[in-house]
């Protein structure tokens, strides 16, 4: 047995439901943080970014799974619905605390959305994760057809485009992580390009 | 010049000093009493002048403004500098004076503050970012420090350069802007008895993150403004580059006077978060010339504000 193949044996082994359940404590944990004084002095901003940033990582694992299959035959396709409904709870939670504890004003709220570049994409981002959130179940693959659904969740590539260049336009002066997250995802989708491309050569 | 603010607000009003009093004010204290810049007992206070400008203002406690703070040259993030700035060296520290004035030359920091009155002054203190604090510095008025060095005819601005070391200083390492970091002041506004050169807070010597050993305090200002950690002062005829107008024109003006009405480009100036507020703290509109109004409008009286942010 190879080594992949091993660790696809360990992974059929963990329960989906025990991703779903790590997965939902962070922000539950970030909250109780927050109202503890464990964040800091500001723990609004704290959460918010934090939140932001879970998302972003999550959403790297869940682009990475194909790439990962393809190089080294472990795959995580499995957990790759329950990764992609974290992903969509953190932004959910991200934006939530920006709304209701950051903004607060509803009036301020829309006019960021329509006035600042960055919100704008960050919202765009989180309006085209939703119908993907609404599908990723076994009934909407079947309504959908396997093919519109693989083709309207490919919708993920261009979410993470804009969470990423979110992040990026939020920096101020010249930082180096935000562009770090940007690289590894464009890294990751140009992946997706070239790998079976190469396969078929070999 | 000093002495001229009254009220009723007595040092003692503030904050019972036990309930802020931690290990890292300890640590403070300390690095002062090491440094030989303050002689005195363990918690070298300041024994600064009791005026008590801010009667009306509640101040952020010493934890809240010692532990969230925008010093890039030790980090970008705001527990960065509390984190890394210990390794700042402050004795000697020497200040170059130069440009347009009668007594140029190289002043160490006991020079530099003798014969100035250590005065607090409780100060609103707003970023850019849209958050605020409310900070008991302990500092004299820059016009005091001027009038001393002698102010030549010519000298329409005043700039201000932050110690370039990036061995102590770690994030000058990286070029998040283009360090040394620079600011500076029409000169009526550096004349202005707000402003002040800050050497402490909480009639403590100043801590490191917050730009230790001296730096500028200008409150109707966004923060950014008031540069720390000086080792330069120049009198100059023509507006001196600042650092993050050079970094973005479109965001950051030379003025950068704290103002409801004109937005930054990513984000509206019109509330502000209150720093030590906790999770669900209300957002409160942000003021004019952040409630300094009735002050320093004048300065800027036939200015078109929207142009010159």
């Amino acid at each position: 047995m190879t080594i992949a193949q091993r660790i696809n044996l360990g992974l059929s082994r963990v329960p989906i439901w025990l991703v779903y359940l790590i997965g939902a404590l962070p922000p539950v944990w970030l909250f109780y943080l927050g109202i503890t004084g464990g964040l800091g002095v500001d723990p609004v901003k704290a959460m918010e970014h934090r939140l932001g940033e879970l998302a972003l990582q999550v959403l790297v694992v869940v682009l990475a799974v194909t790439p990962l299959r393809n190089w080294t035959g472990v795959s995580l396709v499995r957990f790759r619905r329950a990764l992609g409904l974290i992903t969509f709870y953190y932004v959910v939670c991200h934006l939530l605390v920006w709304l209701v504890l950051d903004v607060q004003i509803l009036s301020q709220i829309w006019a960021d959305i329509l006035k600042r570049p960055y919100i704008t994409i960050g919202m765009l981002g989180f309006v085209l994760m939703t119908p993907l959130a609404i599908t990723s179940n076994n009934l909407s693959i079947r309504k959908l057809g396997p093919k519109t659904w693989k083709r309207l969740h490919q919708l993920t590539y261009a979410t993470a485009i804009l969470g990423a260049v979110h992040f990026v336009m939020l920096a101020k002066g010249f930082q180096i992580e935000p562009l770090v997250y940007l690289g590894v995802i464009l890294a990751l989708l140009a992946a997706r390009i070239k790998i079976p491309q190469r396969r078929a050569m070999a | 010049m000093a002495g001229r603010y009254r009220s009723d607000l007595k040092w003692s009003d503030v904050t019972p000093k036990a309930g802020w009093l931690n290990r890292r004010e300890l640590m403070a204290g300390a690095g002062a009493l090491a440094a030989g810049a303050i002689a005195g007992p363990a918690f070298a206070s300041l024994g600064a002048k009791k005026t008590s400008y801010g009667s009306d203002l509640e101040p952020n406690s010493f934890e809240d403004i010692t532990s969230y703070n925008n010093f890039y040259e030790f980090g970008t993030g705001k527990d960065d500098p509390a984190r890394n700035a210990h390794r700042l060296t402050i004795d000697p520290w020497t200040v170059k004076v130069d440009g347009l004035v009668d007594k140029p030359g190289d002043y160490s920091f006991d020079d530099l503050v003798s014969g100035m009155t250590l005065e607090e002054r409780i100060y609103r203190f707003r970023c850019v970012e849209a958050w605020s604090m409310v900070v008991p510095w302990v500092g004299f008025e820059l016009a005091d420090l001027l009038n001393k060095v002698g102010v030549q005819p010519g000298a329409k601005y005043v700039a201000f350069e932050t110690l370039v070391r990036p061995d102590e200083m770690t994030g000058q390492r990286r070029n998040v802007l283009n360090w040394p970091y620079r600011e500076g002041l029409r000169i009526d506004e550096a004349m202005h008895p707000l402003t002040i050169m800050a050497t402490g807070l909480y009639d403590e010597p100043m801590p490191k993150q917050n730009g230790a050993p001296i730096r500028l305090v200008v409150p109707w200002k966004y923060g950014f403004k008031s540069i720390k950690s000086i080792v330069r002062i120049s009198l100059t005829e023509d507006e001196p580059p600042t650092s993050w107008n050079l970094a973005n024109p479109r965001e950051y003006g030379f003025y950068s006077n704290v103002n409801p009405n004109v937005d930054h480009p990513r984000w509206s100036q019109a509330s502000e978060r209150q720093i030590g507020g906790g999770l669900f703290a209300k957002r409160i509109p942000t003021l004019m010339f952040n409630g300094y109004e009735k002050e320093v409008a004048g300065l800027y009286s036939g200015m078109d504000l929207e142009e010159f942010y």
